[in-house]
């Protein structure tokens, strides 16, 4: 358990970084022009790289096994978490958006996640212990954040049938 | 509109509305809409759907409103890629303030019945035993209600269902029987049902017989109009009475209101939004509530899950979802002591299963690889009967959209402790071979010796120990005392005459059980009632 004090510089940290962070989506806000990306656009400018370091190591073991298929698969699920996050109501593609903004901030990154380099920049190793140490903090923030991760990026996976095969699911039966 | 419907189902609502069914999509709209009525239903789901039927059968002009769209079978296609962000509210990701519940809840056509597993109890005397008792409630007794059970019984086909269970729900039955705990089949509302699993997409055969296919097309062939993707925002209020009510055109996405806006007139206005949408309608109109009820004792069943790997294969996304129960730990624990809970098994399509199971990674790749192995229980957990069992409360976010607040008190995280020792029992009993009780990383156990001492020292807090819930009651209850009830009996408001509250925010505690066969029944006794009051009333 985290104490007291640890709580309190980390609610302070967490708070700071988000303002600024926020302000910086502000500054950072460019036009996307791929439309398959348009509904990642609404995670703010970072989310595309945060979300493609973060895929392939949250799905480990579960990707293809082959370099290219597994490029292409962890690619689909990007484009999938896109689709899913359009279906949100507004408050909670909000919410999303400030969890990448503040991901996408260099500070936040340093402090918060405590991944050193730029996202498309950080070790699997790094990307891992990131993952692990929100999934097991103290602060329920940062666990309903791993949370949110898990559920939009399993949900874009597991929805596309390429990844059936591999878990023994034939997909649904045939009615005609 | 969507895909051609597959060959040799017929598909009933497609046939009405080329048979000129009045059903306005909103989000289409080019202005905007006023349309005047007799009577004005919020929500299609059980409590909708049921109150549209009754209302139209009497000879009273019906419109129903629905945030969702209409979907029928030819839509549906049993994927949940595609049922999730079509079918439930916030794609299925509906979540308590805190985040550390997540909500199935249906928004479209037919609402929580045309998305849920069909799983049929007869409200549990011994809750309508404590309404009695405790809340004041006369005339909700198991007799009372005993005819208006029988009719939507009849009416939506809810029988024994007579094909053995699935190898999920046979396990249930096989390790209840083991520990010597009763266990007893569930009824379901089907007719010719294919036995094929996918009831939580929408059916695609029009087995199920949900709001969808039964009392929205009886009320839609007489001449009710059915608005949908048409958010409602609030009810106008003139004197003692509502005269309108105001309500805004989803944009093309489904998730925004956009510019179009209409407004319905009529003599009665019934709210059947389900538990957090009829609290929130009622805060956002501000319709008297001097004892600050209104969204106050919203229930849900909390749900904690237990996940098995047997020996061989199971199949858990395979034949009808919801077969076997056992209440012995209901039963045998009184509705104010510790807190009780009811064992079913779900089932586990890839989408399901994968946000279920904890952690990520080569972990979760490994649970995952052994999916049709898996055998899953599930607890729910009955709140409401006791001192620290006081539910959660229903608040409106800055957009005026509806937030659950839902502390998880220790009294409930002791049921849940118990209702994960229980269920690992139960499952090491059916043969599994380990256990997984969902919690934290995601330990397994091969002996119930050591997940009994595991379970014991969990520490379980919010957002580590997964609570999930696909039941909403409460937050508008009915009752005589306009100091501790929203509606009265009739399920009229206390302030407002014609306003009526007919879902299943008007219970006053959780059911204890799958909650859809209680809100039909209910309803459709208060709902022949308020027939009876317009037909006699003149306009």
């Amino acid at each position: 358990m985290p104490s007291r004090r640890t709580f309190i510089v980390a609610g302070l940290a967490g708070g700071v970084a988000l303002t600024l962070a926020t302000l910086w989506r502000g500054r950072d806000a460019t036009p996307v022009a791929d439309p398959a990306q348009e509904p990642l656009a609404r995670l703010g400018a970072a989310a595309p790289a945060i979300l493609a370091a973060v895929i392939p190591v949250m799905l480990d073991g579960a990707l293809p096994q082959s370099e290219a298929a597994r490029r292409e698969a962890a690619a689909e699920t990007l484009v999938n978490v896109g689709r899913a996050v359009a279906g949100l109501p507004p408050a909670a593609q909000d919410e999303l958006a400030e969890l990448f903004a503040l991901l996408g901030f260099g500070p936040a990154r340093m402090l918060l996640a405590r991944v050193g380099p730029p996202w498309s920049q950080a070790s699997p190793a790094e990307i891992e212990a990131f993952l692990a140490s929100w999934r097991q903090s103290g602060f329920t923030l940062l666990r309903s954040a791993y949370d949110a991760l898990h559920q939009i990026i399993y949900a874009a996976w597991y929805g596309n049938p390429r990844s059936w095969s591999a878990i023994g699911y034939a997909g649904p039966p045939k009615l005609v | 509109m969507a895909a051609p419907a597959a060959a040799g189902i017929p598909d009933p609502v497609r046939a009405g509305l080329a048979g000129g069914w009045k059903v306005v999509d909103a989000s289409r709209l080019e202005r905007d809409l006023a349309l005047e009525t007799d009577v004005v239903i919020v929500g299609t789901g059980a409590g909708g759907g049921m109150a549209a039927e009754i209302l139209a059968n009497a000879g009273l002009a019906v419109v129903l409103v629905e945030e969702g769209p209409l979907q029928t079978s030819s839509d549906f296609r049993m994927r949940e890629s595609d049922a999730y962000p079509a079918l439930y509210q916030e794609s299925a990701a509906r979540k308590t303030r805190d985040k550390a519940i997540n909500i199935l809840q249906g928004r479209c056509v037919g609402g929580g019945t045309t998305v849920n597993w069909t799983s049929s109890f007869r409200t549990p005397g011994t809750t309508l035993r404590w309404w009695a008792a405790k809340h004041g409630l006369a005339g909700f007794g198991t007799a009372d209600l005993a005819p208006w059970f029988e009719q939507v019984e009849a009416r939506l086909s809810i029988a024994p269902w007579t094909v053995p269970p699935n190898a999920n729900n046979a396990a249930l039955a096989a390790g209840a029987r083991a520990i010597g705990i009763p266990s007893g089949a569930i009824r379901r509302n089907v007719l010719g049902c294919w036995n094929i699993g996918y009831c939580g997409m929408g059916c695609p055969t029009n087995a199920k017989q949900s709001m969808l296919v039964t009392t929205i097309p009886a009320a839609l062939q007489r001449g009710a109009t059915l608005l949908t993707r048409a958010r409602a925002l609030q009810f106008e209020q003139e004197g003692d009475r509502v005269a309108a009510l105001r309500c805004a055109a989803m944009a093309p996405d489904g998730v925004r209101p956009g510019p179009r806006r209409v407004t319905l007139r009529a003599r009665a206005f019934v709210s059947a939004a389900g538990a957090i949408g009829t609290p929130a309608l009622l805060l956002r109109s501000r319709v008297p509530d001097p004892h600050r009820l209104i969204g106050k004792r919203t229930f849900l069943h909390p749900v904690v899950v237990s996940v098995a790997l047997m020996p061989g294969k199971v199949e858990a996304y395979s034949g009808a979802p919801q077969t076997i129960y056992s209440d012995h730990f209901l039963d045998t624990l009184p509705p104010d002591g510790p807190m009780g809970y009811k064992l079913e098994a779900p089932p586990i399509h890839p989408i399901l299963g994968a946000i279920t199971l904890p952690s990520h990674g080569q972990r979760h790749a490994r649970w995952m690889e052994d999916l049709p192995r898996l055998q899953v229980l599930l607890a729910l957990l009955r709140d409401g009967f006791h001192p620290d069992s006081a539910g959660g409360s229903v608040a409106l976010a800055g957009d005026g959209t509806p937030v659950l607040d839902y502390p998880l008190t220790p009294y409930v995280w002791d049921g849940a402790r118990r209702a994960l020792a229980s269920m690992a029992e139960i499952q090491f009993a059916a043969g599994a071979r380990r256990v997984m009780p969902v919690h934290g990383e995601g330990e397994a156990y091969t002996r119930w010796s050591e997940a009994k001492e595991a379970i014991a020292a969990f520490d379980l807090k919010p957002l580590v120990t997964p609570v999930v819930s696909a039941h909403v009651m409460g937050g508008a209850p009915l009752g005589p005392d306009p100091a501790r009830s929203v509606v009265d009996p009739s399920g009229r408001h206390h302030h407002l005459a014609n306003l009526h509250v007919l879902d299943g925010s008007l219970f006053p505690t959780s059911i204890g059980a799958n909650p859809q066969l209680s809100i039909y029944g209910i309803v459709a006794r208060l709902a022949t009632a308020l027939a009876a009051t317009l037909r006699k009333a003149p306009a």
